[in-house]
């Protein structure tokens, strides 16, 4: 198969005499003869279009589509606008590359920059950067941005997602460093342990936090906040960017750093990926910060453009002294999130951030009235937990129908989601299957 | 051009979201005071402003886009037709296993093709980009060696002609990078590599071909010597392209690898990201593999002595699709087709430009060769910049610059296997005429580009003075 390859087998042939090869074993002479592979590879013969499609289309469709999707833990059934994938699926986006070349590249650079400043306004922080691998990655990359040489030991909260402290803990392993869990009492961070631990600890570097936690609860984010900055570690804050369309942002609250998930922003679930990391923090920790930052300048006639700057972090420049190894980020999923935020606005972020609160707090109370109340008596926006007299038997149930359930947490209580997509109808009819179950 | 913020008109938008058809109930928590100042734009005016953004961009599509070590061949478009697919795109990662077998299938094959093809036993598809496919094999290495209670192997060897990523990625795993030499061939200097070896080492990171773009001749010694050290060896597969189905990194001593599938796989690059980073590694190093694999399409399951998650789910999974619709696509004998090809395309366009750009190593190149323009420095001040930027104004992406480390005033020419004849001779010819409007007059070429959409930019002033965000006119 000579798929994709433009020159016919009699060009190539050409080609190599041209330039004094006899054939391609000539060509790939010096590769010695004992580091060849000798067989035939053994993968199947290739396929034309027409059968590659039929045969991935048949492997999709052994995947369930849920017509109704109650499930979030760290991924979000959130609406994509159509203008997002028809725009950035434009092929100059597509197939460029990290905009080393600034003169054919304002167009990402310049896309980058105003995701940089639209995260900034969402956050509220003073700097983005262009964008981290995914929400757990990011938190992982924030953590090792407070290391220094008196603090080292990464403080996190209980009651965050496990995915993300796994991921922590995972960069930690690499960088020897300590991460030490703040319990969590009745869904939410223990203060009174995050005090005592803080104020036992001068190599205290950081705390992080999620907001709203893994249970949907928005924590005292101001206490927690206080509590860190008192005993002089750095306060990282891990959003649901949405959720910022009401709730007090994290520059509001003074956070050090604000990381997230952007899959939120424009994604779709992807099945886990790819999405988007975002981090954004304060001026005083803008040498420190991991990743691509588009900057502004002038070209030689003194008209406005972008280029990547502060690359002296940078793993190309710094090589072992480099902030972080990051190179490829997700740019095109940033490119997206821009996309969603200049589509919905202001007006559409505080509307539909205000619909999921709504909806989960309308289905909260429906579920409440059928014996499944409200396992914690906290605030929440767009997730939470309830109790159930049969988890199995209630999630089988909604799945024969159609319906993704929310999550079985550990203790069989359910870990519930609602956003924008999640009509009242579903809710109701939920609710009616709830009552039929029991 | 003006920022999507100087086009915004205040209560201009669009309609995306519907009337709430519950009770309107805010979270009982404090509330933002502060007004995101986020664009206020109809969809036309939007999607024109994108438009424009795109004009002012350089894709694989745009135009020839030689950028050494990154691969930039054609993206086929089947790719993005699978990778779109709603059984694939609408799939929550938390779903039930029996509800997505069919994209537990798609990371199986993949593995199983990659294995084939890279010789290694298992594979993760955590990392989501190469940078950090390096960290996870470093980290299974640093796994590997403490279970032994090797504690005192702390040392990665690093060539001095290697990607930033390596030595980086080396201090994220807790290791220390060592240099070591090349010597006059572009190749690791045994020498060197063997003063280094010791009781201390916990491995050699290596590209092969090297950024060069050369084949090195002693592989089989560099892997057998770092072994009989006691380190492991690592292979960086940002190179894989040039000898896939030719050479299998595991049948020459490498323990482990990453591939980067934007690259060698002809997942788009999508101006800087996502790509996807898989880690392969022999079967002694996957009881420390990361991540949750579902196999039997019933239950997820985590290797014994994992090192963790390196992303939250399972990687960049739609990258992953686009990648194993390319493998079905090209099959057992389009791989190594593609390698014989990209690896001509570079030797013809470095036999055509030699004889006016003097190659770093004179020699047979793989899929990749680096000129140096130190002479022409030397007589006529003019730079590899210099060169990049004239390129521009020919429609052309330029070279990678000033990379590897060890040539002075390179650029580092990857023209890929999925450039016709003709590109490659336009190209050939663009370079000799630069070459001779830096004989006849160095000037024009010192003040390009004049065509592109902005002139050289001013970086010093970008780092020293940092604008990271549009400034609303506070």
């Amino acid at each position: 198969m000579g798929i994709f390859i433009p020159n016919t087998t009699d060009e190539q042939i050409r080609m190599l005499n041209d330039i004094g090869y006899k054939d391609f074993d000539d060509l790939f002479a010096l590769i010695p003869d004992e580091a060849k592979f000798k067989g035939n590879l053994n993968i199947p013969m290739g396929k034309s279009e027409i059968e590659v499609t039929h045969t991935i289309e048949s492997i999709a469709n052994k995947n369930t589509i849920f017509r109704s999707i109650f499930r979030g833990a760290g991924a979000y059934n959130h609406y994509v606008p159509s203008a997002v994938n028809s725009i950035s699926n434009k092929e100059e986006f597509l197939t460029a590359y990290t905009p080393y070349q600034a003169e054919i590249s304002q167009g990402i650079l310049q896309s980058i920059f105003e995701y940089q400043t639209m995260i900034t306004e969402l956050t509220d922080m003073d700097i983005a950067n262009a964008s981290m691998y995914d929400g757990a990655s990011a938190a992982a990359e924030a953590c090792a941005m407070c290391k220094d040489r008196k603090r080292s030991t990464i403080y996190v909260s209980e009651a965050v997602d496990k995915r993300i402290l796994e991921v922590i803990k995972t960069y930690s392993f690499g960088r020897d460093t300590t991460v030490k869990v703040i319990p969590e009492t009745n869904g939410i961070t223990d203060k009174d342990a995050l005090r005592k631990a803080l104020d036992d600890d001068s190599s205290a570097a950081c705390f992080l936090m999620q907001y709203p936690n893994y249970y949907g609860l928005i924590e005292d984010a101001d206490t927690l906040c206080k509590i860190t900055h008192d005993a002089g570690a750095q306060f990282i804050m891990s959003v649901q960017p949405l959720s910022l369309g009401v709730l007090k942002t994290p520059g509001e609250i003074g956070a050090d750093i604000c990381v997230g998930e952007g899959q939120p922003l424009g994604l779709g679930l992807n099945f886990g990926g790819p999405y988007l990391g975002i981090l954004a923090t304060t001026n005083k920790n803008l040498r420190k910060i991991p990743g691509r930052l588009i900057g502004e300048t002038v070209d030689s006639a003194g008209d406005r453009g972008f280029v990547l700057t502060l690359q002296a972090r940078e793993q190309h420049i710094r090589r072992d002294k480099a902030s972080s190894n990051i190179c490829s980020n997700q740019a095109l999923c940033a490119l997206k999130a821009g996309l969603y935020m200049a589509t919905i606005g202001p007006k559409g972020l505080e509307q539909v951030s205000t619909l999921c609160s709504s909806k989960a707090h309308y289905m909260a109370e429906e579920l409440s009235k059928i014996g499944m109340p409200l396992v914690y008596e906290v605030p929440f926006w767009n997730e939470f937990v309830t109790s159930c007299p049969n988890t199995d038997k209630l999630l089988s149930s909604l799945e024969t129908k159609g319906i993704l359930g929310g999550l079985k947490l550990e203790d069989g209580n359910i870990l519930w989601c609602c956003t924008e997509l999640n009509t009242k109808e579903d809710i109701d009819t939920v609710i009616a299957i709830a009552k039929e179950v029991f | 051009m003006k920022l999507i913020f100087e086009k915004s008109i205040p209560g201009r938008g669009q309609d995306i979201f519907p009337i709430c058809d519950v009770p309107i109930c805010l979270p009982k928590a404090p509330h933002r005071n502060t007004k995101p100042r986020l664009p206020e734009i109809s969809e036309n005016e939007m999607g024109r402003h994108y438009t424009s953004l795109a004009k002012r961009a350089h894709g694989v599509n745009d135009g020839f886009y030689p950028l050494g070590s990154c691969t930039m061949k054609h993206n086929p478009k089947i790719n993005e037709a699978m990778a779109s697919l709603p059984g694939f795109v609408n799939i929550h990662p938390l779903q039930p296993p029996h509800t997505v077998v069919g994209a537990n299938e798609i990371i199986t094959e993949l593995e199983n093709f990659l294995c084939e093809i890279t010789g290694m036993d298992a594979i993760t598809f955590q990392p989501a980009a190469g940078a950090q496919g390096e960290f996870t094999g470093l980290l299974l290495i640093k796994a590997y060696l403490q279970d032994k209670g090797e504690f005192e192997r702390n040392e990665i060897l690093v060539p001095d002609s290697a990607h930033g990523t390596n030595p980086a990625s080396a201090t994220m795993a807790g290791f220390k990078s060592i240099t070591i030499k090349s010597d006059a061939f572009g190749m690791v200097d045994l020498d060197d590599l063997k003063s280094h070896l010791g009781p201390k080492t916990a491995g050699l990171m290596l590209t092969n071909p090297n950024t060069v773009g050369l084949f090195d001749t002693h592989i089989m010694d560099i892997t057998r010597l770092v072994h009989e050290a006691g380190g492991l060896c690592y292979y960086d597969g940002a190179n894989l392209n040039a000898v896939m189905g030719i050479v299998r990194p595991a049948d020459i001593g490498f323990d482990v690898i990453h591939m980067n599938l934007h690259k060698t796989f002809s997942t788009p690059h999508g101006g800087g990201g996502p790509g996807s980073g898989p880690c392969g590694c022999k079967s002694f190093l996957s009881p420390y593999l990361p991540g949750l694999t579902c196999k039997d399409g019933k239950t997820y399951t985590r290797a014994e002595k994992s090192i963790g998650n390196l992303t939250g789910f399972y990687g960049n999974f739609l990258v992953n699709i686009k990648a194993f619709t390319y493998i079905l696509t090209l099959g057992s004998k389009g791989v190594p087709s593609v390698a014989k090809n990209a690896v001509l395309n570079a030797n013809y366009m470095q036999e055509k430009l030699k004889d006016i750009y003097p190659v770093a190593f004179d020699t047979t190149c793989m899929h990749e060769f680096v000129i140096s323009l130190q002479a022409i420095h030397n007589e006529k001040n003019i730079s590899a910049l210099d060169v990049a930027k004239a390129l521009l104004d020919h429609g052309m992406h330029p070279p990678t610059m000033y990379f590897p480390l060890i040539v002075d005033e390179a650029l580092m020419i990857e023209p890929t296997e999925t450039e016709s004849r003709e590109t490659l001779d336009d190209a050939i010819e663009v370079f000799r005429d630069i070459y001779k409007m830096i004989i006849e007059s160095p000037e024009i070429v010192a003040a390009s580009p004049q065509t592109t959409p902005v002139l050289r930019l001013d970086e010093v002033k970008a780092a020293r003075e940092p604008k990271l965000k549009y400034n609303f006119g506070e």
